[in-house]
């Protein structure tokens, strides 16, 4: 069970599913669905949040929340 | 004049409604390049091309009709409230080309409430470069509504937009976008019933949100409470099912109307910018590098103006004295009035340097590049990665930054935001700080190009970043949280500054200041002018008869006794009293009575201490005209007749002034944003210990 947060920056994940439902509601409105392929675009400088790159934008979040999303 | 349709702009954040609304309607709206510029709902007028007059309404932006911020919340109680008078006619729903897919989730949600729509297809300037070609005819036919693809930064398709908007149809067209009473069918149905409704997802959405919505009756919110234990319905879930049904329409939609090019996607241009700016060890260095620069530049770029505006006031004041005749009201208008508003006039330099480079950092999207670097260090501290933008914006005022709050969606981290912004040092204490400083730190290079005065400033400055920082994370031990924060935020492309609305924002910004602070500093100017020039019972008469007396006009010189007079009656003036009524408490700090003059009109507004000085000091040597600072420098003290601005003095002032609460603006839009008096209390207060102690202690270390 991989998730998103143990992801490598420049590294690709298709997310499976979620751990948290509160968060997957936020999450999946801002376009981190099912099936979505995400790419690590990159780390803030003290480490935590991280960029990601979903449907051809960039998201901004937590490693905490990045830890609910189950990749492929 | 009424208008005969109300039309509301809707969209995700940052897809350029504000930048819309401008055009509709002329006014001048804030726009920005982050998410959650908007936070309120405006209103302006637009004249459509069949004559009819259009209302048009600014919202927030959000990602879906379920508010997660209170900035969001808007949007729902806006197009809901279908019993109001303001509900919209139509609603112009503003789509991102470039990023479509997430766009269209709103946009199905809204379709859904089955008000009639438009559909305002942005930024296809950005679409375009990127290479995402849409096939708009049929994306329209699919939808069932008029689609007409604009670039609102660019004035392009907007006629089109208009007159879309008033052919618009009385009645929804759209076509379905889900099956929505599948998430819910008998509870649908039996709200439906209950409230009148014929819309599923009216219904639907009465269902998630009713606790919230304040156009609701108590007993209606009750009902639909029953009705959903009833059905045994769960929010999250039902809400889950209804985002992911959503998508696999929009991936459907999307499937043969939207082709993006595969080729050059790995390395655009915003990408490389950020690998530079939000690099590990450059990143922070670029941000204190930009800030420094900031500093130093209002510092350096505005000496020679501000000296030009000096000038002439005192050349005014110089015409006043001459033309007019002698007498109280003339004195009144020269040293009170004029010499009052140069106080502040003065800076309009200063002030309009810092708006313009505040509106750069929100125009280029570095702001949201700051967010997401400083989130972990804010989150230490009891406070969120967003918290930068109004901390940030409290450099120019407190005010609006507060309210800018709202997109903060952690309650917690949204209440120590408001309690801990009007520490930050404002524009109405740049014209505090620059004079004290001028006064008592010369004016020298040192390590070549920093100047001694600016980096004093710059101290100011990180002082009260630094105690805002402190703050926070004591109150992060003392308030409990409501619930779980997180950080979940866009990351806008950067774009180029548009630098008319850089130039129209300084402007405009600094004319509101202006005239903001030109009302109170008449009006405390009068006050204080009537205040100090009269005096309880015959004071006055009793002083102007002693100094008749022939042992004075044997010892001293007439001007001497004039001055002498002039300075005794200030004194027993009402003012004079006044301030001797808190000389006890003050002078621990080092400050006189006449300083305690100055302290009391601030109350009101900071920036009025400047003006106060210059009416002090010109009734005591009202036969010289002056600059407040000259003024200043030659106060003595009446007993040792040393200068009354020492260092210890000013930096002891300047450290009361970085802390106490003196803004009534800001005391009510924190009881405003809080709905609470107690929470403006207990800043006023804690504020007010602050500036207590740290004036203080510098007085004792300086002295
Ligand atoms: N390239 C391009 N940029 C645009 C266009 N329209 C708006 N922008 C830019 O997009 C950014 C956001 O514009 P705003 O008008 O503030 O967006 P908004 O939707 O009101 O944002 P919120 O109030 O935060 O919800 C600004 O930097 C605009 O200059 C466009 O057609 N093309
Ligand atoms: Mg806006």
């Amino acid at each position: 069970m991989k998730k998103l947060s143990q992801l490598q920056v420049g590294k690709k994940g298709v997310i499976k599913e979620f751990t948290d439902l509160e968060m997957s509601l936020k999450l999946m409105e801002m376009g981190c669905l099912p099936g979505e392929e995400i790419v690590i675009e990159r780390v803030a400088p003290l480490g935590d949040p991280i960029a990601i790159n979903v449907s051809g934008y960039m998201l901004s979040l937590r490693k905490q929340e990045a830890s609910t999303i189950i990749l492929q | 004049m009424k208008a005969e349709i109300r039309v509301a702009l809707v969209g995700n954040p940052n897809t350029g409604k504000s930048t819309l609304f401008n055009l509709l309607t002329g006014l001048n709206q804030k726009v920005g390049n982050f998410p959650g510029v908007t936070v309120d709902k405006k209103t302006g007028y637009c004249n459509l091309p069949d004559g009819r007059r259009a209302e048009i309404i600014d919202l927030p932006g959000t990602y879906s009709l379920y508010p997660k911020s209170r900035d969001e919340s808007i949007v729902f109680s806006v197009l809901a409230d279908k019993g109001n008078q303001q509900a919209p006619d139509l609603v112009v729903v503003i789509l991102d080309a470039s990023n479509l897919k997430r766009n269209l989730l709103l946009y199905t949600q809204v379709a859904d409430l089955k008000i009639p729509v438009v559909v305002a297809l942005n930024m296809m300037d950005v679409a375009k470069k990127d290479g995402i070609s849409i096939k708009v005819d049929s994306l329209a036919a699919k939808l069932g509504v008029p689609v007409v693809p604009i670039s609102a930064r660019r004035n392009e398709g907007i006629d089109e937009l208009k007159k879309n908007i008033s052919y618009a149809n009385k009645f929804a067209l759209q076509q379905d976008s889900i099956d929505v009473k599948a998430i819910a069918p008998q509870l649908v149905d039996a709200i439906g019933e209950e409230m009148q409704i014929d819309n599923p997802y009216y219904a639907l959405q009465l269902a998630h949100q009713h606790e919230h919505l304040t156009f609701l009756s108590e007993s209606e919110s009750s009902r639909i409470e029953q009705l959903e234990q009833t059905y045994n319905f769960h929010s999250q879930k039902a809400q889950a099912t209804e985002t992911i049904a959503r998508y696999n329409f929009i991936n459907d939609l999307l499937y043969d109307t939207v082709k993006v090019k595969e080729a050059a996607h790995e390395e655009n241009t915003s990408n490389r910018i950020d690998r530079i700016l939000t690099h590990r060890v450059f990143g922070f260095l670029i941000f204190f590098g930009i800030l420094l620069f900031i500093f130093q530049a209002i510092f350096a770029w505005s000496a020679y103006p501000m000296e030009l505006i000096e000038t002439l006031f005192v050349w005014m004041q110089t015409g006043v004295h001459q033309m007019l005749p002698a007498g109280p009201l003339t004195d009144l208008l020269a040293d009170g009035v004029i010499a009052g508003l140069s106080g502040v006039l003065v800076f309009i330099p200063q002030i309009a340097i810092l708006f313009a480079f505040i509106a750069i950092l929100e125009d280029t999207g570095y702001m949201a590049r700051v967010t997401f670097m400083m989130d972990k260090v804010m989150r230490k501290v009891g406070l969120n990665g967003k918290s930068v933008v109004p901390l940030i914006g409290g450099f120019a005022c407190a005010v609006p930054s507060i309210m800018s709050t709202r997109t903060i969606e952690n309650w917690k981290d949204r209440m120590i935001t408001i309690m801990v912004t009007p520490l930050i040092s404002c524009s109405a204490r740049l014209p505090v700080y620059t004079l004290l400083i001028a006064l008592v730190v010369p004016s020298r290079n040192v390590w070549w190009i920093f100047n001694l005065q600016g980096l004093a400033l710059t101290a100011m400055y990180l002082l009260s970043m630094i105690s805002a920082v402190v703050v926070a994370w004591v109150m992060k031990h003392i308030l409990k949280a409501r619930e779980r924060g997180y950080f979940i935020m866009e990351l806008p492309v950067y774009r180029m500054p548009r630098w008319n609305n850089v130039l129209l924002t300084m402007f405009d910004r600094a004319k509101t200041f202006v005239l903001e602070a030109g009302k109170v500093i008449i009006a405390v100017s009068v006050i204080l002018w009537v205040l100090s020039s009269y005096g309880p019972g015959d004071t006055f008469q009793q002083i102007e008869k002693k100094y008749q007396e022939p042992q004075y006009g044997q010892k001293m010189k007439p001007s001497e006794i004039e001055h002498a007079i002039a300075s005794e009656k200030l004194e027993s003036s009402y003012a004079g009293h006044l301030g001797h009524v808190i000389e006890p408490v003050i002078k621990p700090l080092g400050f006189d009575w006449k300083i305690g003059i100055a302290l009391i009109t601030s109350f009101a507004a900071r920036e009025v201490f400047v003006g106060t000085m210059a009416t002090i000091y010109s009734v005591d040597n009202a036969d010289e005209i002056q600059s407040v600072k000259a003024k200043m420098a030659n106060a003595r003290n009446p007993e040792t007749g040393k200068p009354t601005f020492t260092l210890a003095v000013a930096f002891s002032l300047m450290m009361f002034y970085a802390f106490a609460m003196q803004c009534a603006s800001t005391v009510a839009i924190v009881y405003r944003e809080t709905k609470d008096w107690r929470w403006p209390a207990v800043q006023f207060l804690y504020m007010t210990v602050l500036a207590y102690g740290a004036s203080f202690i510098t007085y004792m270390l300086l002295k």
